[in-house]
């Protein structure tokens, strides 16, 4: 009876991976065209990002408002070697000096910086777009937990850090590309990836990895290590009474979210074509976390949807009341946190689910989950 | 004195200091094991800082703590666990969010690393474990049951189960029967007698009833330090113990 309640998919999850498939790999590509495929990609790899934060923040508590600095770090990674790629000498040879990416050339700068040159590299640079943020992560992680530094701290520190990431990205223009970022990015390994049968191959390739993503997420959450960062949230000490060391999990989890976020970013930078600084700083940040909140910060599927739909509103929105969107994206975060703090995930299983479970009880009545706590027992034994 | 070896605990020139108020002032006491030892005292005498020093929730100034002759002071919270020192909290703090097998398991002595808690299988010995432990504290028909619901009574239960899963050589408890209806004072005293037997214990505790039930050895404590050592028949005829309860 306990055994089963440990099975890797409930039900519900099964449901819901199944549904989300559907609808990432048949509706979508079918319902849209390549442009706005192409859009609903890039709305994906905020999702990416939000499966991270339903980790740290949704189960293990700890809330960090600086996910942009790891979606950036894979985007940046990533846009590097596509980058030098499309800095070849006859591609720039209007240059003052050819070979060199064109913001180097408008700095005065004369040749590849050292840190660049191993971008050359395509297997380099798909370890970087992972190691590099979550190293940066891991550093941060042992800082931070180490000297137990929690909660509302945590949360600035990690603003703070976005902040200072984008001063430094816009302050060396000569080798990051400053505030417009990396841009005109156009092959990969000689494919070029702006053409329309590019753009829905990346969209599959980003769909496949949030599913591989998703799928490593929920192996966490399901193995003891889902309810010891649960169990962290509720009370950490009597986790660290209990035998653990409570820094390493965290730091775990955080790289784990940082990882996430970078493949997110990488994809970006793909499927968009460019990476600048604002998708790094506080805004992004923050933005990555509303859309986590509205999905349902403790729900993996929850948080694609997410993704999807804040992102699918800010595209509407913005296009029809410009001055208005940033006021109602607040007002939606603070509708979260007072009438449904847990999200749509929690709309849909306060109120959905239920009605879905009572029509498999009707028609399969005989088929009751033994597991499942009845009051009606309880209390009969309760009174014994 | 000396640390003997035969001692389990020895505490000598504890001291801790919050801006200059020493809280615990040069203690000293000695636990021998499967002994049981009470520890009582007024409001503010320092009784529930001397288990946050053993248990290295809160540093100490000076003194040392020997455990099996290793050096607790200088040793992490989850290091001091594996060396077998269990720790109850004074109110019940128990995962809300989690079932009652659940609490249980978390607190099971594997899997304790970050790869080993992600690899942990939930095998038939834990699950076995589990099971025993949950009927030794009363709770074998709620181990489906989310933790937040339980009842004042059954979450303290379930963090004394949480403890004994662990198997601790020492096991700490603050104020065990605080907050408790008298039918669960009751089963708790007697779950207490049976799980204090194989192991040294040490309780904070007011109900002198339920002190003179279990205690081996009682210390009284008074403004950071020992008042009074002994029996209970001892400290409670000593004058200084009277004079510190009735006042003046």
């Amino acid at each position: 009876m306990l055994l089963s309640k440990n099975r890797f998919f409930s039900t519900t999850d099964l449901i819901g991976f199944g549904l989300l498939a559907l609808l990432i790999f048949v509706v979508l590509p079918i319902g849209l065209d390549t442009f706005r495929l192409n859009l609903f990609g890039k709305y994906l790899t905020y999702a990416f990002v939000a499966i991270g934060l339903v980790l740290c923040w949704g189960a293990g508590g700890i809330l960090s408002l600086g996910q942009g600095v790891f979606f950036g770090l894979g985007g940046y990674c990533m846009a590097m070697f596509l980058k030098l790629e499309a800095s070849s000498p006859e591609a720039t040879k209007i240059q003052s000096t050819p070979g060199i990416p064109d913001f180097m050339d408008w700095n005065q700068i004369t040749e590849i910086p050292i840190w660049w040159q191993p971008f050359h590299s395509l297997t380099f640079s798909l370890i970087a777009v992972i190691l590099v943020p979550v190293i940066f992560a891991f550093i941060i992680g042992v800082a931070m937990f180490r000297r137990r530094v929690g909660g509302v701290y945590f949360a600035i520190i990690t603003q703070a850090i976005a902040a200072i990431l984008t001063i430094l990205i816009i302050g060396q223009q000569g080798y990051t590309g400053g505030v417009n970022g990396i841009t005109d990015l156009r092959t990969l390994k000689g494919w070029d990836i702006r053409t329309d049968d590019a753009k829905v191959l990346l969209y599959f390739v980003n769909g496949g990895l949030l599913f591989a993503c998703l799928f490593l997420a929920q192996l966490i959450r399901r193995s003891k290590l889902g309810r010891i960062l649960i169990a962290m949230r509720n009370q950490e000490d009597r986790v660290r009474f209990s035998g653990y060391d409570v820094a390493n999990f965290k730091i775990f989890v955080f790289c784990a979210g940082a990882a996430f976020a970078a493949i997110g970013g990488a994809m970006f930078t793909l499927q968009v074509g460019f990476m600048s600084p604002s998708f790094v700083g506080i805004v992004p940040s923050i933005e990555m976390v509303i859309l986590c909140a509205v999905g349902g910060r403790l729900s993996i599927i929850g948080a694609v949807y997410g993704a999807l739909l804040v992102n699918l509103a800010k595209t509407t929105f913005s296009e029809l009341f410009p001055e208005l969107w940033l006021l109602g994206l607040g007002g939606l975060f603070i509708a979260v946190v007072l009438i449904f703090p847990n999200g749509l995930a929690g709309l849909y299983s306060d109120y959905i689910e239920p009605r879905i479970t009572a029509i498999f009880k009707r028609k399969f009545p005989e088929s009751k989950d033994p597991g499942k706590f009845d009051p009606a027992k309880t209390a009969a034994e309760a009174a014994e | 004195m000396d640390a003997r070896p035969d001692f389990l605990l020895t505490v000598e020139n504890l001291t801790v200091s919050f801006d200059g108020f020493k809280a615990v002032d040069s203690l000293s006491f000695y636990v021998e094991p499967n002994e049981c030892r009470v520890i009582i005292g007024p409001n503010g005498a320092g009784k529930t800082t001397v288990l946050d020093l053993i248990c290295g929730r809160t540093k100490a100034t000076g003194g040392k703590v020997e455990f099996k002759n290793q050096e607790l002071l200088k040793m992490r919270e989850d290091q001091i666990v594996h060396a077998g020192v269990g720790r109850k909290f004074q109110t019940p703090t128990v995962y809300e969010d989690l079932t009652v097998f659940e609490n249980l398991e978390i607190s099971y002595p594997k899997g304790h690393g970050v790869f080993g808690a992600l690899m942990f299988r939930r095998d038939d010995e834990v699950i076995s474990r589990i099971d025993e432990i949950a009927e030794t504290v009363f709770l074998e028909d709620l181990l489906d049951e989310q933790a937040a619901f339980l009842s004042h009574g059954q979450k303290q239960w379930l963090e004394i189960g949480m403890l004994l899963i662990q198997d601790p050589e020492l096991l700490m408890l603050d104020e065990p029967v605080a907050g408790m209806s008298v039918a669960e004072r009751k089963q708790t005293a007697e779950l207490l007698n049976r799980v204090i037997k194989d192991r040294s214990v040490i309780v904070i505790e007011h109900d002198m009833k339920f002190v003179e039930d279990i205690a081996t050895r009682v210390t009284v404590l008074h403004q950071g330090k020992v008042l009074s050592e002994g029996s209970m028949a001892h400290v409670q005829a000593d004058p200084k113990v009277i004079e510190v309860y009735l006042g003046h």
